[in-house]
């Protein structure tokens, strides 16, 4: 008994259990190790934008950037391999921008109809919409491909975007959200005279701020990161996005590759996301639990 | 400033209706305040006024004016919550003027009349604050602020004050009855608790199921029930009511008879319930004794005393409330007196009064 | 569900709903009808018209014993990476729940893979196995074997499963962080005080109770490993040596886009259709349970 009321002591001056002594450098240890490990691509590649083709093409690859940064970075951009890296981080932006905004945008005002109204067919529409959830665009890629060459929207930021908004996850989130608006702050922008469109603006867009912004940064990451869609729709290299640009420059086979070129787009094409994620941390970890409920 | 007439009201849900025709005139300037159990209906009438929930049949009139078909904004009416509804992401002074700017008032008028309400309500220092950084009771003066900025003919509270503890209702409660008679705009004000109801109504509306059981002046709601569910409802502890037979002017129960005034006496026959109120009954000799008390449990509340039991020689519970100081016990036999005035009887078939 | 409090208004919603159901039914639902349609239709050998086959498609699928091999290759490929992600996020979740200082620390540094593209990852992963210069291949060498995942399937495989969990361990470890913290200490502390060791600990009372966690993982990853993976494999891979490396929505792209065989692929659409169906049912199954919860 008196050893038990010891180690409940114990327990409650350390405040939480296995955080004391040996264990503890160990955990740190294994922690420092694992995060070096993930790490290290990312290193390897940052070093291997930095030095020259030369130093790559004969292992091993230093450990230690070089000092060809600049040179490698304004080759990237400026001029690439196939299209200037510029060219496709603009094409990038538009499509993960268009993405993101257009998505936002189409779900909160169905989202908006679906729970603050009641008229004939809503839970048709509801179903209509919920049932895109469940379709990734890789299952339906080539009828979706006919759909849009028929509409000539091959080659155009229209074409790289309408597709991808077609998805209910968002719709999903804000009526989620919506749901849990109390009614009476409803009624009492009935009462002041707010219709629907004035109580939209002024109550439930400024109540979903979090949300909205929540949702930004993990379709963003979507609309960046898309590879596919963008692979088989822009056929010219000027409409070409980083991340699948980045394909067109490295050749299947033996032939050449100019290996710090690529690196240094494969740095770039990941930065944006990256900058977002790091920077928008909190909003980034609501988002991605958010849409999984 | 107007009154409001409500004519045979009713309201249905597909084919449950849970108002059966409601009538009632509100004068201009008096406080009404609409009481019973949840589920009653008390909340749903109370938004019909609003025009939250439109009315089945009948009509309801606000200052003359048939509002049936009108928007709530139209109706020149101001509703205070329960759970206050002020908008999270507005400032004190934006939720109050949001209705206003809607309406499209001039800046300088908004601003006089949002200064002047908060002057009222002693929320001078706080119109630049957010909701969520106020107190329960500053956001219920932010609620009602936002009611009087409007100028309204009538004021509608729907249980306004049961999101506060105890100590900060009662003072509230003191709040908007003064405030309500420094404007002198009419209230119809929803609650369940019937020292709300007693302390602040002009007339009360005792509602059971859809109905309208009683309206009356809270007095004479306590003095004179109207049937056996208001007689219930209203008073703490509850009336003893129990089932008797009126027979030759008199009420027997259980072998005895029981003294009844004599404005009913008359018209006495057939089974009827007897209720009588426990302040109303007094320990007295056993020679003078209406009712004899077998002690069950005692609660103390210090200056009284509520004695539970059962009528000796039968089960029927029956509760009395006493005097603190006396030494009661469980087992006793107590004996109490009791005015024939304060006998209540009702028709044991329909739970009317008699007389 | 639903809302007590709603607008009326006729029109206004069906408004609110256009873009929504537009996009919705352009891109989704006329081409997962189309997808639907041509899965009975073969081209004719001069490929000038499609003659309808019924659902010979679909029975030649499964008597194909390369699809049948692809779907075996996809089983593998999901399972190595959900273990292999979950397996070591799961250990970097038990070591920055147990420590106190420098928790948030690690958890920045392990997030961001989260927003690195699968085709970027990869490229890294690419580059540091590359057989010629690649880091990693020449320490192997070293080591005395001879790494060729150009060649070697087995090698292939690991390349690309490696790839895949790597970019996929920020999730699986901020779902496992956010359901140990979930876990309240006092049950661990009276299992340590009812003399249960760490390891035990681990086993009996957080592993259990981390399984709703687990679970949902479980899926969010097969989904993952089905359809997000197809740059990883197209980048890295191109589905060989063979079809070592061909998963299902790989041989959609590829019989489809590459082989112009637009009646299988179609069919094989509507397969996976099936099977994403599934995997959505489940996850909703599981997030019903979650809600009740």
């Amino acid at each position: 008994m008196a050893g038990l009321a010891n180690n409940r002591a114990l327990a409650a001056r350390t405040g939480m259990v296995e955080k004391r002594g040996i264990g503890r450098v160990f955990t740190h240890l294994g922690l420092i190790l694992g995060i070096a490990v993930i790490c290290f691509p990312i290193w390897v590649t940052l070093v291997a934008s930095t030095v020259t083709q030369q130093e790559i093409t004969h292992p091993p690859l230093p450990l230690i950037p070089g000092s060809h940064a600049w040179e490698n970075y304004s080759r990237a951009l400026g001029h690439g391999i196939v299209t200037p890296v510029w060219r496709m981080l603009l094409n990038s932006t538009v499509m993960a921008l268009g993405i993101t905004v257009g998505k936002i945008v189409i779900s909160l005002m169905s989202a908006f109809a679906i729970v603050y109204f009641r008229f004939p067919f809503r839970m048709l529409c509801f179903w209509l919409i919920f049932i895109t959830l469940m379709l990734p665009v890789e299952v339906r890629i080539l009828p979706t491909y006919e759909v849009v060459a028929n509409f000539g929207m091959l080659n155009t930021y229209a074409g790289l975007i309408l597709p991808l908004i077609a998805s209910a996850t968002a719709t999903f989130l804000f009526r989620q959200f919506f749901l849990t608006v109390p009614d009476e702050l409803t009624e009492a922008a009935r009462m002041d005279g707010a219709g629907p469109m004035r109580f939209f603006w002024d109550i439930l867009l400024p109540l979903s701020r979090t949300n909205i912004a929540a949702l930004f940064v993990i379709l963003f990451i979507y609309g960046w990161n898309q590879y596919l869609w963008p692979l088989l729709i822009t056929t010219k290299p000027e409409m070409n996005t980083i991340v699948m640009g980045i394909k067109h420059m490295m050749p299947t086979g033996d032939d050449f590759v100019e290996w710090p070129v690529v690196m240094a787009t494969a740095i770039l094409a990941m930065l944006p996301p990256v900058l977002v994620v790091v920077l928008m941390q909190r909003l980034f970890v609501k988002g991605l639990v958010e849409t999984e409920k | 400033m107007a009154g409001i007439t409500l004519t045979s009201v009713q309201k249905s849900y597909g084919a449950t209706r849970v108002i059966h025709g409601v009538d009632l005139d509100v004068a201009d300037g008096e406080f009404i305040v609409i009481v019973g159990p949840s589920g009653c209906g008390k909340s749903t009438l109370l938004r019909m006024v609003a025009g939250l929930e439109w009315i089945t049949e009948g009509e309801i009139a606000i200052g003359g004016r048939r509002v049936n078909e009108l928007e709530p904004k139209d109706r020149d009416i101001a509703m205070v919550f329960q759970n206050y509804a002020l908008y999270p992401h507005m400032s004190v002074y934006r939720n109050m003027a949001y209705g206003l700017r809607i309406a499209g008032l001039p800046k300088q008028e908004i601003d006089a009349r949002v200064q002047k309400a908060a002057q009222m309500l002693q929320l001078g220092d706080y119109l630049d604050r957010k909701p969520r950084a106020l107190s329960g009771g500053q956001r219920q003066r932010v609620a009602m602020g936002r009611a009087i900025v409007r100028e309204p003919s009538a004021f509608l509270f729907d249980e306004p004050l049961s999101n506060l503890d105890a100590k900060l209702r009662v003072q509230m409660r003191l709040e908007i009855k003064e405030l309500q008679r420094s404007l002198g705009i009419t209230a119809l004000y929803v609650t369940h608790d019937q020292v709300e109801a007693m302390t602040l109504a002009d007339r009360l509306v005792v509602m059971n199921a859809g109905v309208a059981e009683q309206i009356g002046r809270p007095i004479d709601v306590y003095a004179r029930p109207a049937t056996t569910f208001v007689a219930g409802f209203i008073g703490s502890p509850a009336m003893n009511i129990l089932d008797a037979d009126g027979a030759g002017g008199a009420v027997r129960l259980a072998g005895h008879e029981i003294p009844v005034s004599a404005e009913v006496s008359g018209q006495l026959s057939g089974p009827v319930q007897l209720g009588i109120r426990p302040e109303h009954l007094h320990p007295c000799g056993e020679g003078e004794a209406t009712f004899l008390l077998r002690v069950g449990l005692v609660e103390s509340l210090g200056a009284d005393a509520i004695v539970h039991g059962r009528l000796d020689g039968t089960a029927t519970p029956f509760a009395a409330r006493l005097p603190g100081t006396a030494p009661i016990s469980e087992g006793d036999l107590l004996p109490l007196r009791s005015a024939p005035e304060d006998h209540h009887l009702f028709d044991r078939e329909t739970g009317r009064r008699v007389g | 569900m639903d809302k007590r409090v709603t607008f009326r208004h006729r029109l206004l919603p069906w408004l609110l709903l256009a873009p929504q159901l537009a996009v919705t039914a352009l891109f989704f639902l006329w081409p997962a009808a189309e997808a639907v349609w041509q899965s009975a239709f073969l081209p004719d050998p001069w490929g000038t018209k499609a003659i309808f086959v019924g659902f010979d498609n679909f029975t030649f699928l499964f008597g194909d014993p390369n699809y049948r091999e692809s779907f075996a290759v996809t089983a593998i490929f999901s399972f190595s990476v959900a273990a292999l992600s979950m397996g070591l996020a799961l250990a970097l979740a038990v070591g920055a729940d147990r420590v106190i200082k420098g928790s948030g620390l690690y958890r920045n540094l392990l997030v961001w893979p989260y927003a690195v593209a699968p085709a970027i990852a990869g490229v890294l992963w690419l580059f540091m196995f590359n057989p010629s210069i690649g880091l990693v291949a020449y320490y192997l060498k070293a080591l005395g074997y001879n790494w060729n995942h150009v060649l070697h399937g087995g090698e292939a495989m690991t390349l690309v499963v490696i790839a895949a969990a790597w970019k996929q361990i920020s999730y699986n470890f901020l779902f496992f962080l956010a359901g140990l913290q979930a876990i309240p200490r006092s049950l661990i502390e009276a299992a340590a005080i009812d003399g249960a060791g760490a390891g035990r600990r681990f086993w009996t009372i957080i592993f259990p109770l981390l399984s709703p966690t687990t679970f949902f993982l479980l899926v969010v990853n097969v989904v993952y490993a089905f359809f997000d993976t197809f740059g990883i494999i197209h980048i890295v891979t191109g589905g060989g040596p063979q079809r070592d490396t061909t998963t299902l929505v790989y041989k959609v792209f590829s019989d489809g886009y590459e082989g112009q065989d637009l009646g299988s692929s179609a069919a094989q659409s509507v397969i996976l259709l099936v099977v994403v169906g599934i995997l959505t049912v489940i996850q909703f199954r599981w997030v019903e349970r979650r809600v009740h919860y």
